[in-house]
């Protein structure tokens, strides 16, 4: 695009500047750009004896340099630009079938077909979702019959899948209890921390993940929770740990809960595989539930991208439980007033697949079956992971927390440069911390992988 | 050993400490209640059977239902349902960007060539002007943002939950019922250099009433002298001319001038999309390198914040743009909307002329886009919904979109009376106060449906 010579902005009173006119002389930018070291917006061109500032169309923005790269992504990325035929995707977070493909879940298209056939309008949503979807989501999450719902303690808000549910509570701890912590776990998903990062809400991690047993550090997480000051918001994963998958077991879940009691700190589930951990919604639900069932004000998010495959529809929901209606109607507008300047409603479509699905006794049985056959699969496949990597490692090595660890991750206990050497020697795509998706292995595979990690584990440190 | 313990006490029930440990939500207040979406919910309650909501900015057809427009059906039908999966989201979200961004700055536009705009869906709206505002918040952290005086409320509320203070520039002239352009100018020149200001670039959010292309070009020319930012806020691309070239011209305008400006689209009104959440934010920049880099930092945003906008919506929007056969549906669906809009305007203002009314009623046909700005006061806007049962903003904004040919006599005479009931009542429109005027009576149910059949009002 050409340049056009401009006039210069000047903030003092002196000089007065025509649109059209070339001018000599200084910039002055205000104190708007005193941070900025260079002049972004003008160039200086020599011109004979004369000095033109040129300015070039110019941006802004142009100190601004480029975001560092998502890891995960970058996995992804990697793997698509190689070409090796055993190359293995185990990046990937999102379900892939025996066949490594992606699933649209039967439901999921019957509901959509449905929808498409009612021809409902799009009008806007009320800020706080769907009823109908609020009203199911809040009963899936802690049973229709749970007292906290018949007496409405529960402030449920349809939010943006995981992420959105996780920001609306985020923006709601900064505003009511400013100063306070957020404990998240020693690993835990990655967007945690950048989520309560742009929330402005401090955060500290407990001690969760063992690597010499490559299970769950229950001492140092207890410790931890208890040393946390009084009052802190206590992250949780409620079942399917991202990206460990090691879960506590439910008495390890009843000490969890005496401890934040002790302590008076609020217990804020994340729950992003419900369903899809074990195959049943309820078992799933139990920790949460057992929380609740204490009398604990609760706070959980909610996702159904994974268990219901509604990844690019972004549908979930953030669940506040209170002591009284009262509060829980009170929560509940703080929560629309958070949402409105974010995006002033929710989005309608997949929250009315959702709301279809669980309100249509046959498509929730339908759904049902299909999250024990995708929770299925990936456990038939940790079974014959173990048995690969039992059978042909003659080291002694127990590798049983393959079985013991739940869900679509596993961490496998290796270290950077164990992966380093999966990825390079093996052509298998993981991320750096040792993290495995067995949603993106087939069983037809397993024996290749097992090689890979006996290889990685005893060859390389 | 402290496990031990722990596993020892788990016998003693902890249900007993429920009743004295305190709750965590007492000090919440309840929030106020937003101010359009109150006057939806006031309408919703109300059992009047004559009842009209101008309140919100949606489209209604002549019969006041929601419309789902035809060119969107048919992309429906065309989209599979593999959108789900989220390996092709990023290709469709391309699409759409590159689409959004044709449609605002032109087709043949160099921008688009050489690729020089940062570009990512939004939710609507008010997601990408959230996402510009929490941009500006973290690459400007001292600075402010200039809106027009009145905005749409909700502008004022994103920009201050980013911690960006706003500042207001004068725009609308309550006397004339149009533009103070003096005051404008003005202002925009006072401001300090290299201020961010938002613009609505046609159909102006609550007014109706917009720059002439002569003025754009003035405010163009000032923007550039300042160094000043402009940002775009384009949620009725379409909807003021009836042609989506005509009320992009502000924008063409200020790129003609080289300005690298901000633009938060939405096609929640103009394809009917509201609820699916459908927008765009592009930011101009220097070249393809620099778009890159602000792409980046957008998506880490609203990676934050919400990961990614619903893959529906944006389907929806990329199909009717790219496909040039429901795109012509499309366009010509939209002149139909802002046809029937421009024919209510006219027809209000004929039956207050036709009334007797003593006021001047010329901005109805002024205005422009879905909104009028009344000019009715608190107080006459207060009378409207309690005795007649008839809704819309306290500042005085109806929502043309509201106005059918069935309602526009009873509107008329309701606005015919509240305005000329008595001395006072037109003193108070006169001056503008904002005192509700004790004698006026309110009426019953009943009083209300007599007075709509005296108004031979017909079903």
């Amino acid at each position: 695009m050409a340049s056009s010579v401009l006039s210069l902005a000047s903030a003092g009173p002196s000089a007065s500047l025509s649109s059209n006119g070339i001018e000599k002389g200084k910039l002055n930018l205000g104190n708007c750009f005193k941070k900025e070291k260079t002049n972004l917006f003008l160039k200086t061109k020599s011109v004979g004896r004369i000095s033109m500032v040129v300015a070039s169309d110019v941006s802004r923005f142009e100190g601004i340099t480029m975001a560092p790269p998502d890891p995960i992504l970058g996995v992804s990325e990697a793997f698509k630009a190689d070409n090796h035929e055993l190359k293995l995707n185990l990046g990937v977070g999102a379900y892939r079938t025996e066949e490594l493909q992606p699933y649209v879940l039967d439901v999921v298209k019957k509901a959509d077909k449905l929808l498409l056939e009612k021809g409902e309008n799009r009008e806007y949503l009320p800020i706080e979702g769907l009823a109908a979807f609020n009203k199911v989501t809040a009963e899936l999450l802690f049973g229709a019959d749970n007292p906290v719902i018949k007496q409405q303690r529960v402030a449920t808000v349809q939010g943006l899948s995981g992420t959105g549910s996780l920001r609306l509570a985020a923006a709601l701890i900064e505003r009511y209890f400013p100063g306070a912590k957020v404990l998240i776990s020693s690993p835990t998903w990655g967007n945690h921390k950048n989520i309560f990062n742009d929330a402005r809400v401090p955060w500290s991690e407990y001690r969760y993940y063992d690597p010499k047993t490559v299970g769950l550090d229950f001492e140092g997480m207890i410790a931890d929770i208890k040393e946390a000051p009084e009052g802190s918001f206590i992250l949780l994963h409620g079942c399917a740990h991202n990206p460990t998958g090691i879960d506590p077991t439910p008495e390890q879940w009843e000490t969890i809960a005496d401890v934040i009691q002790e302590k008076n700190h609020i217990p804020f589930f994340d729950i992003a595989y419900q369903g899809f951990a074990s195959g049943s919604l309820d078992t799933d639900a139990a920790s949460v539930r057992m929380f609740v069932a204490r009398g604990m004000e609760v706070i959980a998010a909610q996702s159904y991208s994974k268990n219901l495959g509604l990844y690019a529809e972004r549908i979930g929901a953030i669940n506040v439980v209170c002591s009284s209606s009262d509060d829980a109607a009170r929560v509940k507008s703080q929560l629309k007033r958070i949402a409105r300047p974010m995006y002033s409603n929710p989005p309608v479509h997949g929250a009315r697949i959702v709301a279809s699905v669980v309100g249509d006794a046959a498509l929730f049985k339908e759904w049902n079956a299909e999250m024990e056959m995708m929770a299925g699969r990936i456990m038939n496949v940790r079974q014959k992971l173990f048995d690969s990597l039992s059978s042909k490692d003659k080291s002694g090595k127990d590798w049983s927390f393959v079985l013991r660890q739940i869900g679509m991750f596993s961490f496998t206990g290796l270290n950077k440069a164990q992966c380093d050497n999966m990825t390079n020697k093996w052509h298998v795509y993981m991320t750096k911390d040792g993290r495995i998706s067995l949603a993106g292995l087939s069983l037809a595979k397993c024996e290749y992988l097992a090689d890979a990690i006996i290889d990685s584990y005893h060859n390389v440190s | 050993m402290m496990i031990i313990s722990r596993f020892l006490r788990r016998g003693i029930s902890t249900a007993s400490t429920c009743a004295t440990r305190r709750s965590w939500w007492d000090h919440v207040t309840p929030a106020p209640k937003d101010p359009i979406i109150a006057v939806t919910e006031a309408f919703l309650a109300d059992p009047f059977p004559y009842k009209i909501n101008l309140g919100v900015g949606a489209y209604r057809d002549d019969e006041g239902k929601p419309v789902v427009l035809q060119c969107v059906r048919e992309a429906e039908g065309k989209i599979a349902a593999s959108n789900f999966l989220e390996s092709t989201s990023t290709a469709v979200s391309s699409k759409f960007v590159e689409e959004s961004a044709k449609l605002i700055y032109g087709q043949d536009s160099n921008v688009i060539k050489e690729r020089r705009f940062a570009g990512i869906p939004a939710l609507s709206g008010t997601g990408a002007c959230r996402l510009f505002a929490e941009f500006q918040k973290r690459f400007y952290p001292e600075s402010r943002i200039y809106l027009p005086d009145p905005t749409w409320s909700n502008h004022r509320n994103i920009w201050r939950d980013v911690h960006v203070p706003d500042r207001t520039f004068r725009y609308y002239h309550p006397d004339s019922k149009s533009l103070n352009f003096v005051a404008l100018m003005d202002d925009i020149k006072n401001a300090p250099d290299g201020s961010f200001f938002l613009l609505h670039p046609c159909a102006h959010n609550p007014t109706g009433v917009d720059p002439t292309n002569e003025q754009w070009r003035e405010i163009s020319s000032l923007f550039k002298a300042k160094n000043h930012f402009p940002f775009f806020d384009v949620a009725y691309q379409g909807f003021a001319s009836g042609d989506v070239e005509r009320d992009a011209r502000a924008i063409r305008i200020f790129l003609e001038d080289g300005h690298s400006i901000g633009c938060a689209q939405s096609f929640a009104k103009n394809m009917g999309l509201y609820g699916h959440r459908v927008g765009c934010l592009s930011v101009l920049c220097n070249d393809k390198i620099q778009a890159m880099a602000i792409k980046g930092q957008l998506q880490q945003i609203s990676n934050t914040m919400y990961g990614s906008p619903p893959i529906h919506g944006i389907s929806l929007a990329s199909k009717i743009l790219s496909d040039p056969d429901i795109k012509a549906i499309w366009l010509k669906e939209v002149k139909v909307m802002a046809t029937r809009i421009h024919r209510m305007r006219a027809i209000l203002r004929e039956a207050l002329e036709r009334l007797g009314s003593p006021l001047n009623w010329q901005h109805i046909t002024n205005q422009v886009g879905m909104f009028c700005f009344s000019g009715l006061n608190r107080a006459e806007v207060y009378l409207l919904a309690k005795e007649f049962h008839i809704y819309m903003t306290p500042d005085g904004r109806i929502s043309m979109a509201g106005v059918t040919t069935k309602n526009v006599d009873y509107l008329a005479n309701s606005i015919h009376e509240v305005t000329t009931c008595d001395q006072d009542a037109k003193i108070l429109h006169n001056t503008d106060a904002y005192r509700i005027n004790t004698d006026i009576r309110f009426t019953s149910l009943g009083a209300s449906k007599s007075r709509a059949r005296g108004m031979n009002l017909s079903l």
